[in-house]
């Protein structure tokens, strides 16, 4: 798709992109300076996730392919937090 | 299958004889998907047979207590490089890579896979890793003697080679990758015209369903032996708890991958048994659709059930309560392919040729397997027998016994398609009778000492179970013989058999409407798809 001229993405796109990337990084940082416990994990993995989301969604041009490249990438991501839920079974609740 | 079938010579060498390279080269740098299949399957082969000797003298080893032919450290090792050539060299590549190169572009109409290219890359990674772990045999402290499964704490401490060795399975691992991401690839885009969703054979299916996981699961085994790499190199403490690391977390981490893994290497070949079933009952596969979703389900349900291989490893209860729940699960599926199986060679014609004697033997050697599967899944009775003979006998069961088995009837059914001739069947039925006999002494014989309290990958034992152990060792000997009476008889038959036509089987996929063995680009005109995969009445064959 990205041959198509119509989905050439300005660099000032890509800019914000990063600064906010930049920014989350920051995020991720201060909050594990504070003990939130459990919830430590999920906000880290929250901002990872979000972090991912825009890589794949502007720098690998996700955001203009086919829904039948947007379904396989949702199942793969379905997947890995499945993979990632079940383990918090054990990780969670261990004695 | 098709309205416009070539018939070119039935004589010709087809693509055995037409190489862009002269000699070895037309092979090792060649894009044809039929002979990186055959790369792959004669790699393959080859690594077989090291693993069966190395399988063997185990065996012999555990003849008598203490020590028979090797020492303990030995015993190790080669208990090892046995299951690390077996799971990384042959079973996991065994069907997908050989076969489903061979056969899958041709069932689905395609000249080749969507990127041929990618596809030499993926042989040559394979080859790649396994040098290297030819390597790490003789380099640094020696052969690895963790188990196939490279378990934390040793893995991390051992002195032998195993850091080597993770780079081997890294590679191989890769290798697996884009061998899936070519198949989703070419099942999505490269289906000849007609050939619709519902008219892929169903070996081809289970290739989908198989590349799938293949392509989510196989990067978690990357990340998980680039860790031990990473923690025997710079020690990064992530499964050591004096350094605030969880070692459970490895065994997390290599389930995740190696449970689905288990199913990378059946469903294929449930997909193997699903294709030959219908040619030799010369009836239609009962419940298509139902075999094709029950694909899809062992592949996502088999992706959740991972932990189960860690009741006795400390994880919390609630873990192993919602693990063995899920597990039971992938029984349902199972179960659903082995009754369309059975309903299918109901009231058929039957002709008992070779594949079907091998895929029989699968249906019922798997089942065996699966059923002990859920003696070793359910929690309560898997801390009896957890890490004891037992366990040893359900897996070979199910992956010797079940995709050893396939991969066996994938030979007699296919290679007379891809050589052109065929080998002697009374050989080969006397061969599958050797086989199935050796295997049944061996591992039910295991199975049974395992229940007795027997545990894996000890060197000695109480002398209570000296009687089971000799008795296993015997059925491996008769096993052995088997094998090498059907591979003597499969290569007699490469080189010397019989010419057969296109269809020996009579079957209706696309692959019998080209000739033996198939030309280059497959088709002279592309095929046009007008009825089902095991339609044989349209087909003629009825």
């Amino acid at each position: 798709m990205t041959e198509d001229p119509a989905h050439i993405v300005p660099y000032r796109t890509f800019i914000l992109v990063w600064l906010t990337l930049l920014a989350l990084t920051g995020i991720t940082i201060g909050v594990a300076q504070v003990h939130f416990g459990a919830l430590n994990i999920w906000i880290a993995l929250g901002i990872a996730t979000l972090k991912s989301a825009l890589v794949i969604a502007f720098f690998m041009h996700m955001k203009d392919e086919t829904t039948l490249f947007k379904l396989a990438l949702l199942a793969a991501l379905a997947i890995l937090a499945i993979f990632i839920g079940l383990t918090f079974f054990d990780v969670l609740y261990r004695s | 299958m098709t309205s416009a079938a070539p018939a070119s010579s039935e004589t010709s060498r087809g693509f055995l004889g037409e190489a862009r390279y002269p000699g070895i080269f037309g092979w090792i740098f060649s894009t044809d998907h039929k002979r990186i299949g055959l790369l792959y399957l004669w790699c393959i082969i080859a690594f077989f047979c090291i693993g069966a000797t190395l399988g063997v003298l185990i065996r012999l080893e555990l003849w008598a207590p203490g020590r028979t032919i090797m020492d303990a450290q030995t015993y190790n090792a080669v208990f090892t490089l046995h299951g690390v050539i077996m799971i990384f060299l042959f079973i996991i590549p065994g069907i997908p890579a050989a076969f489903g190169n061979l056969i899958m572009p041709i069932q689905l109409g395609a000249r080749d896979v969507a990127f041929p290219r990618l596809n030499l890359l993926s042989w040559w990674l394979y080859i790649g890793g396994a040098i290297l772990a030819v390597i790490a045999l003789f380099t640094g402290g020696g052969p690895p003697d963790t188990g196939w499964t490279f378990y934390v704490p040793f893995s991390t401490h051992t002195t032998t080679n195993v850091t080597l060795a993770t780079v081997a399975v890294f590679t191989i691992g890769f290798s697996s990758i884009l061998t899936g991401i070519n198949f989703v690839t070419t099942i999505h885009r490269l289906r000849a015209e007609g050939m619709t969703w519902t008219r892929i054979p169903l070996f081809t299916w289970s290739l989908y369903a198989t590349a799938w996981i293949q392509v989510l699961a196989t990067p978690v085994l990357g990340i998980t032996v680039a860790l031990i790499f990473a923690e025997r190199v710079i020690g990064t403490g992530l499964f050591d708890p004096a350094q605030g690391g969880d070692p459970i977390m490895f065994q997390h981490l290599f389930w995740i991958y190696s449970h689905p893994a288990v199913y990378i290497m059946v469903l294929p070949g449930m997909g193997v048994v699903s294709d030959i079933i219908p040619v030799f009952a010369r009836k239609p596969a009962f419940g298509y659709k139902a075999i094709v979703v029950s694909s899809l389900a062992i592949a996502f349900a088999g992706s959740l059930v991972w932990a189960h291989h860690m009741y006795t490893s400390g994880m919390s209860d609630l873990a192993v309560m919602v693990f063995s729940f899920l597990t039971f699960i992938v029984a349902i599926p199972s179960a659903v392919k082995v009754f369309n199986w059975l309903a299918t060679l109901y009231q058929g014609s039957i002709l008992l040729d070779p594949p079907l004697l091998f895929a029989l033997s699968f249906i019922l050697l798997f089942t065996i397997g699966g059923l002990s599967g859920l003696v070793v899944g359910a929690a309560a009775t898997n801390i009896h027998v957890h890490d004891t003979h037992f366990v040893v006998g359900h897996f070979h069961f199910t992956m010797f016994g079940g995709t050893g088995m396939a991969f066996f009837a994938a030979l007699h059914y296919w290679l007379p398609k891809i050589y052109g001739r065929m080998y002697d069947k009374a050989v080969a039925t006397v061969a599958w009778g050797v086989i199935f006999v050796g295997f049944c002494i061996l591992y039910l014989s295991m199975k049974i000492v395992g229940i007795m309290g027997m545990p894996r990958r000890y060197w000695d034992y109480v002398p209570e179970f000296t009687g089971l152990n000799q008795l296993a060792t015997a059925g491996s000997w008769i096993l052995a013989v088997g094998l090498v009476l059907m591979f003597v008889n499969l290569i007699r038959g490469v080189l010397y058999g019989a010419p057969v036509g296109a269809n020996p089987w009579g079957g209706a996929t696309l692959e019998w409407q080209v000739p033996s063995p198939p030309p280059t680009e497959n088709f002279e005109a592309d095929p046009v798809v007008t009825h089902g995969p095991y339609d044989f009445k349209k087909a003629g064959i009825l």
